[in-house]
């Protein structure tokens, strides 16, 4: 029996995963050291993990306000307000989601019709595209490049627009390059959204990790931009708490009450223990995130410098925690390169081209793991890299 | 404070070309700020942090509160240094609240840190009282759990 003519065709166009097979290789062999991960190599700090702890030992095992608890949202409405200087109302602005994932979901869904087109910058997080699909809409990349330092420019995004375009996505700091945007970028950009009528989905789970001393600049903080931004957060990355599972989004309460009408029915709510543990983090843990903040930034600061010592150009990311390397001196793909490395090294990166077109020619390697891991791995991939070395598996067929 | 002591205090033995990678350095900067450290006292010494419970010695471990009179001139200071001296002590600090030294020994036996106490610290002209108390088990010993790794298994490739 055919089951395949039983799927939903916007289900259907969505090829599979790029990185499964490669993920299903890495899954099958021992002794790999992996920089493909995307999520914090910390447990989640102990004061938060206590404070899901005692959530439970208080009974609180129901469910919440569709919206989230009001004593999280308040928090979220802090925490933005201190950061970047706009106030969003606890009661109606803001909604608490089962990851920035979610709510990435939710905004597409609960705003575009088929058709509607969302213009996005690659190479970007596998997620978006596919969900631009599945919420019936037409994604549509703006490419942006190594040579530029992959600088997305409001010129670019300009060309990209259609009568058909409705939301433009960001996402700064960036997965995978560690990209931050300039001043002058994002207010040339803020006009072309309000000139060209563009909503604004402003994914920022990053935000949280900004390097060199630079602070986090959100599109929703310029003049006339909350009213048509969707700012999207979370506890995953800053916090360490990816299993938890809580984001956020921050609109006006009429684009709220839209994604409200998705979630209620959804998922009706985030897990209410992870719910408190958020509050906890979010009130009480600047110490504990400036500690792995400094550490990434120290590990960012020293696989950057190997990377560029054997010979694999890497830029300084500003912010999130990957580099991404160009690999294209050695003459393999962005594929070819993390299957040779894995198999022969046993070393895993991503390939670039997981996150798109422009990817080719760089691979994708979290540094949010422990320095001695990180140290093993960059003197794996120097052996992989430098020819007639005993390691080195780049010239062979 | 300077990231090259955080790094140090993570892991003394890392080698000065990894710390001057972490904290964008040359090895030589790194080098010189290390012996301003040690030649300064900052860096008062380098050790390992052991788990004395896995060697199955008999040490016992005690801690011993002093309460002492301060002199006129010295305050405290001279009787602390002459009790932080003797061998079995490994820690010495004044501190806040009921009682003025917190002393923390180290002898081979109950029996050993009984006579310290009985013939050493008790002795010492200025030492008004002494209360001892005797370790039972290490928890967590310089910032390092020892009860139970956090071994969390992760997936090896995320998005």
């Amino acid at each position: 029996m055919d089951l395949s003519r039983y799927l939903a065709n916007h289900v259907r166009s969505i090829p599979r995963s790029g990185i499964r097979d490669f993920f299903e290789v890495v899954q099958s062999m021992s002794g790999v050291i992996s920089l493909g991960i995307g999520e914090p190599d910390y447990v989640t700090p102990w004061r938060i993990r206590e404070a899901a702890i005692f959530a439970l030992e208080k009974g609180k095992t129901g469910y919440t306000s569709n919206l989230g608890l009001i004593h999280l949202r308040q928090a979220i409405a802090r925490y933005i307000e201190q950061r970047q200087e706009v106030s969003y109302d606890p009661k109606t602005e803001i909604l608490v989601s089962v990851g920035v994932s979610e709510a990435l979901d939710l905004t597409l869904r609960a705003l575009l019709n088929p058709g509607d087109e969302v213009i996005f910058h690659e190479p970007s997080y596998v997620s978006y595209s596919p969900s631009i699909a599945l919420a019936h809409g037409k994604g549509v990349p703006v490419q942006t490049r190594a040579a530029t330092d992959f600088r997305l420019e409001a010129i670019d995004i300009e060309r990209a627009i259609t009568p058909r375009s409705k939301i433009l996505l960001l996402n700064f700091p960036t997965n995978p390059t560690g990209g931050v945007i300039g001043k002058e970028d994002i207010e040339a950009i803020a006009d072309v959204c309000i000139r060209h009528d563009l909503l604004v989905l402003s994914d920022e789970i990053y935000s949280g990790l900004v390097y060199d001393g630079g602070k986090h600049a959100s599109i929703t903080a310029l003049p006339g931009m909350k009213e048509r931004t969707v700012l999207l957060n979370g506890c995953s990355k800053s916090f360490a708490m990816t299993g938890f599972r809580v984001g956020y989004a921050c609109a006006p309460a009429p684009l709220i009450e839209a994604l409200m009408k998705v979630h209620q029915y959804a998922i009706m709510c985030a897990p209410i223990m992870s719910q408190e543990a958020a509050i906890e983090a979010l009130e009480n843990c600047d110490r504990e995130v400036e500690a792995m903040r400094r550490d990434y930034e120290q590990r960012r600061n020293f696989i950057v410098r190997r990377l560029n010592e054997m010979g694999l150009p890497c830029h300084s990311p500003k912010g999130a925690f990957y580099a991404f390397p160009d690999i294209s001196r050695t003459g393999l793909s962005s594929a070819e390169f993390s299957m040779r490395l894995l198999k022969s090294q046993k070393v895993a990166v991503v390939p670039g081209t997981a996150f798109g077109a422009p990817g080719e020619g760089f691979v994708r390697c979290c540094f949010a793991t422990g320095f001695d891991k990180l140290k093993e791995a960059m003197d794996r991939m120097e052996a992989f890299v430098t020819p007639r070395s005993p390691g080195s598996d780049v010239g062979k067929p | 404070m300077d990231p090259i002591l955080q790094l140090l205090q993570q892991d003394a033995r890392m080698s000065r070309k990894d710390i001057a990678n972490a904290v964008n350095l040359s090895v030589e900067e790194v080098e010189q700020r290390i012996k301003e450290y040690e030649r300064s006292g900052v860096i008062l010494a380098y050790q390992a942090v052991i788990d004395t419970e896995k060697l199955s010695s008999d040490d016992v471990i005690a801690f011993i509160e002093v309460r002492i009179t301060p002199e006129r001139g010295g305050g405290f200071d001279r009787l602390a240094e002459r009790i932080a001296k003797f061998d079995e002590v490994k820690s010495c600090w004044l501190i806040s609240g009921g009682y003025d030294l917190a002393v923390m020994v180290e002898c081979k036996s109950l029996r050993a840190v009984a006579r310290f106490v009985a013939e050493k610290l008790s002795t010492v002209e200025g030492v008004l009282s002494t209360a001892t108390r005797f370790r039972l088990k290490n928890y967590k010993q310089d910032g390092v759990l020892l009860t139970q790794r956090e071994q969390v298994e992760r997936l090896p490739v995320t998005p």
